[in-house]
């Protein structure tokens, strides 16, 4: 690939998804979009990058598609599950007690793992959680993903990274060579293609967003950007989760950490009252 | 240094196995049927058992089943791994008192990810 070739994609990336991509990661263009372009009936990279100038939206969007990382487990680092369960979820119930309603945000969801790990969370509250409407959202930029994520079918091995074998036999059906989550846990969860650098609003306003594991793929700027994105549709006495590498420090005042909850942060609203 | 004992009549098996569990810092011991484990289990209670289904002389359920059984059986977290995949196989065994359940094929991933949900790392 030309060095004009791979500066053009490259800023198309960030551009479309905020994706940084360096000279020494040029290896994972070659790994994705070599897919895309046999696809396409084209021998491969070079002919992709040749045509990318003048390729429409359905190909400029299966290039980002293929490009961000579509890592997701259910239960994922398990602590910050845990933590919902325990400091979060019984906050919210107090909190919201006159209203009897939350919303929690699953923010690059791809293939849903982390909203319904979420959804059994709060059916396995049982009569705990009668009468209160409790929404989860996921959103990705990825179509293919949320249709993924709407199926809710996963692999042997996507059911055997984190999900704990109770939760497995519990919400899980098996189908000839996949497992299929059940309905009611499917029906909790609402999913919608997003993307986290545009206008968030639309979305509404929410309790809790789970943003972990993004951050990472960005540049200082998109990073403070979507900090400043989530800040403006997250309630004051919300919660923000990032994954365990990341964090708010030197990017954002929008958040502060909560004590002794790693990977927890509160609104700096929410403090300064 | 927590204990496992891998049980399997398959030797390939075991030796994936012992080699995964040793990077976890496990130490190992190995038995090749239901019985053998038995008798390990009874001059010293290991910290983990990773137990395969199908075994000649005694098979992994009726092992976990005798295990649960014995003075101090209930201390060994019990991880079956099997190429039985279906609920009611895996029904069955956390009925048995399985902790967790891995189906084959496995790797360092899954088995790290299990041993790590029951407490183990």
């Amino acid at each position: 690939m030309r060095p004009d070739e791979f500066e053009y994609v490259a800023k198309l990336l960030k551009d479309r998804s905020g994706l940084i991509i360096t000279p020494d990661k040029s290896y994972l263009l070659e790994s994705r979009l070599t897919p895309v372009a046999r696809k396409r009936g084209l021998k491969g990279l070079d002919d992709l990058m040749s045509g990318l100038r003048s390729a429409g939206e359905d190909l400029l969007r299966e290039i980002t598609e293929a490009m961000t990382t579509n890592e997701s487990f259910f239960f994922r680092d398990i602590k910050p599950f845990e933590q919902f369960r325990t400091m979060v979820l019984p906050r919210m119930l107090e909190v919201r007690a006159a209203r009897k309603s939350f919303r929690i945000w699953s923010a690059a969801c791809s293939s849903g793992q982390e909203a319904y790990s979420l959804a059994m969370i709060l059916k396995e509250e049982g009569a705990r959680l009668a009468g209160w409407k409790i929404e989860i959202v996921g959103t990705d930029l990825s179509n293919e993903m949320l249709e993924k994520a709407k199926a809710g079918l996963y692999s042997q091995f996507e059911v055997q990274r984190g999900l704990p074998i109770q939760l497995l036999v519990k919400y899980f059906k098996k189908t000839t060579d996949m497992w299929q989550i059940d309905p009611a846990i499917r029906a909790m969860v609402q999913f919608r293609e997003y993307n986290l650098l545009h206008d968030l609003k639309p979305l509404g306003q929410f309790d809790v967003v789970f943003c972990r594991n993004v951050l990472i793929y960005f540049d200082q700027p998109t990073k403070t950007r979507v900090l400043d994105n989530i800040d403006r549709v997250i309630a004051d006495d919300g919660f923000l989760y990032l994954g365990g590498a990341e964090t708010v420090l030197g990017i954002s005042d929008k958040f502060k950490p909560v004590p002794e909850q790693r990977g927890v942060y509160a609104t700096s609203r929410a403090q300064g009252k | 240094m927590k204990s496992c004992l891998i049980v399997d009549d398959s030797k390939v098996i075991r030796m994936v196995a012992r080699k995964i569990l040793h990077e976890m810092s496990f130490s190992t011991e190995e038995a090749e049927d239901g019985l053998v484990a038995l008798e390990a289990c009874k001059r010293a209670m290991p910290d983990a058992v990773l137990l395969d289904w199908n075994m000649p002389v005694m098979n992994g359920i009726d092992f976990l089943r005798e295990l649960r059984r014995l003075p101090g059986g209930d201390h060994p977290v019990v991880v079956f791994c099997t190429t039985e995949n279906d609920i009611e196989h895996i029904q069955e065994a956390i009925t048995a008192g399985a902790n967790e359940y891995i189906m084959k094929p496995f790797d360092s991933e899954i088995l790290q990810a299990k041993f790590s949900q029951v407490g183990l790392l």
